[in-house]
């Protein structure tokens, strides 16, 4: 077993976090960071941060992730790191070029209370940010939230520093979604243009880390949301954020600062997350839903309905992050899976807990933020086996030694790709992760059954 | 598509000023000396390279810090001290599973903590208020639950600032459990200018809390630890096969698949030889002067490297039998490694190599290269020390900065009871009559050629440069430059991970080796990045709806 040491019996912890179903704020924020174009996300603290935020996104996307660091030393950590991020500026400006740079803290430069916006300004007035080039900053310490908080900071971030009202309203829909695969962000932005809305996402991370192979290094890819449109955000009719936890604090802020309406929507998972995210769409923009999507849709319903057998009745157990969680939970139960557990690292508060129970129902067992972690989840699953778990790559551990099919889910997924090219998201998505899910059940009947119950036709 | 350059022509001279042009003043200064063009001359004298010494503030560096190197290197792959991150949550996060280091408990119910990663999970309140509190109530818990033989704590960037004192918690909590062996690094992230201050820090306490607290020696002939080498990809299980075959027993490795019973115990094995010599040369030198332990620098890495590692090992032990066992080993494993070393050696000869990674690997990798005909145009480290560099004759010039003076640097004395000479004086002296070099390490740049170019802590851009200039046939480096490598049509090996295989070490390892190699090198795939309308774009022939 690899993690033999893990019983069922759930003992009360208030302490010990034992593999976690979260990760630090400041890699949610190089990672929304890398979401604008010619952006250079930049952390703030010693450079182990830097290089492990790089390496996990790097491993989950499998594609290059650009970003620098303060390099504290111990003198920085006493004196402040002003020095360094000033000398950072220069370099970053005369060796990587970018149009921005997207600065998140850390644990370090926050304990001691490196007051960026005063030093940022000092950078302007020194004239070490070049003509027309930007510095902002998002705080994003790691003993708060969690890697989907550190994402929604550094997108509040951008409304903060660059979106304006000007007065010339524009027929633009803003759409924000959470820490999502560079392939949802497609697909969602694919169904806003078929259905002949303009719209503005921000942040945008497809083209960015989920590049072709050309021959060349693209330091700032083609792909992300210029400033000029983060800009304009502020003069569009609407916003729609995708996802409460990722994505509402962005939009709320464009609310009281440019007076956008916004409505907060769960991620478009399933037919219903799906069918909200176009029904609220048709609405703001005044649009109908042409028949392509209505085919994309027929098609997913007609699988579910042709597949139910298999699905219906089985039972499942979800980690990871909260807005997957919500909308992940909402299509299982349309397939007639019941949800037994629902995990998450992250402080998603009462309101999440809630919404998981008005789908899954009252029975189910959630729990977030401080201890709500991987080996507790693993106990819950010890104490009563589901058909299938949900997560990130280090689930696999738990789906191993419980020989529990896994559908990976979230962030990371270090050991499978696809995820970055390929939506779960929309009707079209909606076939992908159902493909995923009755493959999984499917492959598991045929390992198991009898010969004489072997079945050819399924 | 890759655009073939001849190497022999690039002038190395022209490319370490173009490395330099792009700098501001103050960067260009101090790279300059970072950068160095190879000239070995008599006596192995190299010029001298600047090392160890801050990364630049902004410059995309490969590097990462202390607590990687105390906590993910040196400790992290011993499955069965409980380790427990004080700090935030994301540093434990990534530290968990990630560097690959393989373990096999000796049982199936025998503790290994390896797939778990802990953490108190700082918050803000704890931040303020201090994570003492936290930080003992978790160890309780952690005890509760796995009732671990002991425990390390290891301190995350804001535990320095705050003050708790990790090292008195350990004491208290080991007054309650006094069955626990419980002990803290101080291995804050900003310490030092790279992992290797973790990896000194690692070594201090090991040396201090935890070798020689028992004196139960293991079984068998010809004990010896290896020090210095991580199971990454499992190469620590490829030579304990060879080293059994021959005979040897492995008391202990330093800490690739290792308990903290054989750690505990290590000083009574009769020899240490060391395979990263960056990351614990400070421990062989401390067991040195402590138990008496000889210890000489070894390398796994390379078919002839292995071969040469334990006749050495072997000379050590001076014994008749052994020797020629391990004669018999080397010339039955070098059958196979011929065999395909050659098939592979038609196809890769005369192709290049960069290597910019780790305290060891850009040196050792360099022999595997070798031996399948292939040269090395440029390597570095990204966190090594002059030493490693020019070899351990320059110990005594190197200046000692702040950063290095920051870590502890521990006064060992000779253990009166326990201090014991392998080797008398006259022994260790006619070794070396014969050529026996102990407490040795020669460094990298002696055995490159003349007119490479050595590059401490390579960056991205420099990176980028080199690759332009050279088009070498493959790039070694880790996962952060893996796919900024690759974008260009050059193949990258992790040398960090492996790519997720392995054994590299020894001789099943350099089979692997030459094979993946072989591979990287042959596949079709890079062919394929352009398209064939992008090779020859302009029209020939007519449209099909014309016809």
């Amino acid at each position: 077993m690899l993690l033999r040491h893990t019983t069922d019996k759930v003992a009360e912890r208030s302490a010990l976090t034992i593999n976690p179903a979260k990760t630090c704020q400041p890699v949610g924020a190089m990672y929304a960071a890398l979401g604008i174009n010619k952006c250079l996300p930049h952390s703030h603290g010693s450079q182990g941060c830097c290089a492990y935020h790089r390496s996990s996104l790097t491993r989950h996307f499998k594609d290059p992730i650009m970003a620098t660091t303060s390099s504290f030393t111990e003198g920085a950590s006493v004196f402040g790191g002003q020095a360094n991020i000033l000398e950072a500026i220069t370099n970053i400006f005369a060796l990587y070029d970018p149009e921005i740079i997207a600065v998140h803290t850390t644990c370090l430069s926050e304990t001691i209370g490196d007051d960026l916006n005063q030093i940022i300004k000092k950078a302007y007035q020194e004239g070490k940010i070049p003509k027309g080039k930007k510095v902002f900053y998002a705080s994003t310490p790691s003993f708060k939230g969690s890697h989907v908080t550190g994402y929604s900071n550094m997108t509040t971030g951008m409304v903060q520093y660059f979106s304006e009202n000007t007065g010339k309203p524009l027929k633009q829909i803003n759409l924000i979604p959470s820490f999502i695969e560079p392939s949802d962000m497609a697909e969602i932005k694919r169904i806003t243009t078929e259905m002949g809305v303009k719209f503005v996402m921000f942040p945008d991370t497809s083209g960015v880390v989920n590049g072709p192979m050309d021959g060349k290094f693209h330091m700032y890819p083609k792909g992300g949301t210029t400033i000029e449109q983060i800009k304009s955000a502020g003069d569009s009719s609407f916003t729609l954020a995708l996802g409460r936890v990722g994505a509402m604090s962005a939009a709320k802020l464009l609310d009281t600062k440019c007076k956008v309406p916004c409505e907060i929507l769960d991620l478009p998972i399933g037919v219903r997350g799906t069918d909200n995210f176009i029904n609220n769409l048709r609405k703001v923009a005044g649009v109908h839903v042409p028949d392509s999507l209505m085919m994309e849709r027929g098609q997913l319903v007609d699988v579910m309905s042709d597949m139910s057998q298999y699905t219906y009745n089985k039972t499942a157990a979800l980690v990871g992050d909260p807005d997957i969680l919500v909308s992940t939970a909402e299509f299982l139960v349309d397939l007639g899976i019941k949800i037994l557990y629902v995990v998450s690292g992250t402080p998603a508060g009462p309101k999440f807990e809630r919404r998981i129970k008005e789908i899954a129902g009252e029975g189910v067992i959630v729990k977030t933020g401080a201890n709500a972690d991987m080996f507790y989840f693993h106990q819950l699953i010890k104490g009563n086996k589901p058909d299938l778990i949900f997560g990130n790559t280090y689930a696999k551990y738990i789906a191993r030694d419980e020989d529990i099919p896994l559908i990976r889910i979230g962030f990371p997924i270090y050991d499978r790709v696809g995820h970055q090219y390929m939506p779960v998201m929309g009707y079209k998505g909606g076939l992908r992760l159902l493909e995923k899910i009755l493959t999984a059940i499917m492959d598991r009947q045929d390992r198991d059954a009898p010969e004489e119950k072997y079945e050819l036709v399924m | 598509m890759t655009k073939k350059v001849d190497f022999n022509s690039v002038k190395p001279e022209e490319v370490k000023e173009e490395l330099l042009s792009k700098y501001p003043v103050k960067v260009a200064r101090k790279r300059a000396k970072q950068i160095v063009i190879n000239k070995v001359e008599s006596g192995d004298v190299v010029p001298e390279v600047l090392a160890n010494t801050r990364t630049v503030p902004g410059i995309l560096t490969m590097r990462g810090c202390a607590y990687a190197g105390c906590k993910g290197v040196v400790l992290g792959p011993t499955r069965d001290i409980l380790q427990i991150t004080h700090g935030p949550i994301g540093c434990a996060f990534y530290s968990w599973l990630t560097r690959r280091n393989q373990t096999k408990p000796k049982t199936d119910d025998a503790t290994n903590f390896m797939p778990y990663t802990m953490s108190t999970d700082l918050q803000e309140d704890e931040v303020i208020f201090g994570g003492e509190k936290k930080l003992k109530k978790a160890i309780e818990e952690a005890i509760g639950l796995f009732k671990p033989k002991a425990i390390g704590i290891f301190s995350t960037c804001p535990v320095g600032l705050i003050g708790d004192d990790v090292h008195a918690v350990a004491r208290e909590m080991e007054e309650k459990f006094p069955d626990v062996n419980i002990f803290g690094f101080s291995c804050e992230g900003y310490k030092g200018v790279s992992q290797s201050a973790g990896h000194h820090i690692a070594n201090n306490k090991v040396f201090t809390d935890v070798v020689g607290l028992s004196d139960k020696p293991k079984e068998g002939k010809f004990r010896f630890n290896i020090l210095g080498e991580y199971n990454i990809g499992g190469d620590a299980f490829e030579i304990e096969r060879v080293a059994e075959k021959c005979g040897l027993t492995i008391h202990s490795t330093f800490s690739g698949n290792s308990e903290y019973e054989e750690f505990i115990t290590a000083h009574t094995a009769d020899l240490n030889v060391v395979m990263c010599h960056r990351s614990i040369n400070y421990l062989a030198e401390m067991m040195e002067k402590k138990y008496g332990i000889p210890w000489f620098k070894v390398n796994f890495i390379g078919a002839d490297s292995s071969a040469k590692s334990l006749r050495k090992i072997a000379e050590y032990f001076g014994d008749k039998e052994l020797m020629a066992n391990v004669e018999k080993v080397i010339a039955e494993e070098m059958i196979e490694v011929e065999k395909v070393r050659l098939d592979v050696k038609s196809r890769c000869e005369g192709k290049t190599a960069m290597l910019f990674v780790g305290g060891s690997r850009a040196h050792h990798y360099q022999d595997l290269f070798r031996e399948i005909g292939m040269q090395t145009l440029s390597a570095g480290y990204e966190f090594a020390h002059r030493d490693d560099y020019e070899g351990r004759k320059v110990i005594p010039e190197i200046v000692i900065d702040a950063d290095t003076r920051n870590i502890e640097e521990l006064t060992v004395e000779k253990d009166d009871k326990r201090f014991s000479p392998r080797k008398s004086e006259s022994e260790i002296e006619a070794y070396s009559k014969k050529g026996f070099k102990w407490s040795d390490y020669d460094g990298m740049m002696p055995e490159m050629m003349n007119n490479t170019l050595v590059i401490d802590d390579l960056n991205h851009y420099e990176t980028e440069v080199l690759i332009e200039k050279y088009r070498p046939d493959i790039f070694c480096a880790g996962i952060k430059e893996k796919y900024v490598v690759q974008k260009q049509g050059i193949p990258l090996k992790q040398l960090h991970s492996y790519d997720y295989s392995g054994p590299y070490a020894g001789f099943k390892g350099a089979i692997n080796f030459y094979k993946e190699i072989d591979r990287i090198l042959n596949t079709n795939v890079f062919k394929l990045v352009k398209a064939p309308w992008q090779e020859t774009p302009e029209l020939s022939g007519s449209y099909a709806w014309n016809k």
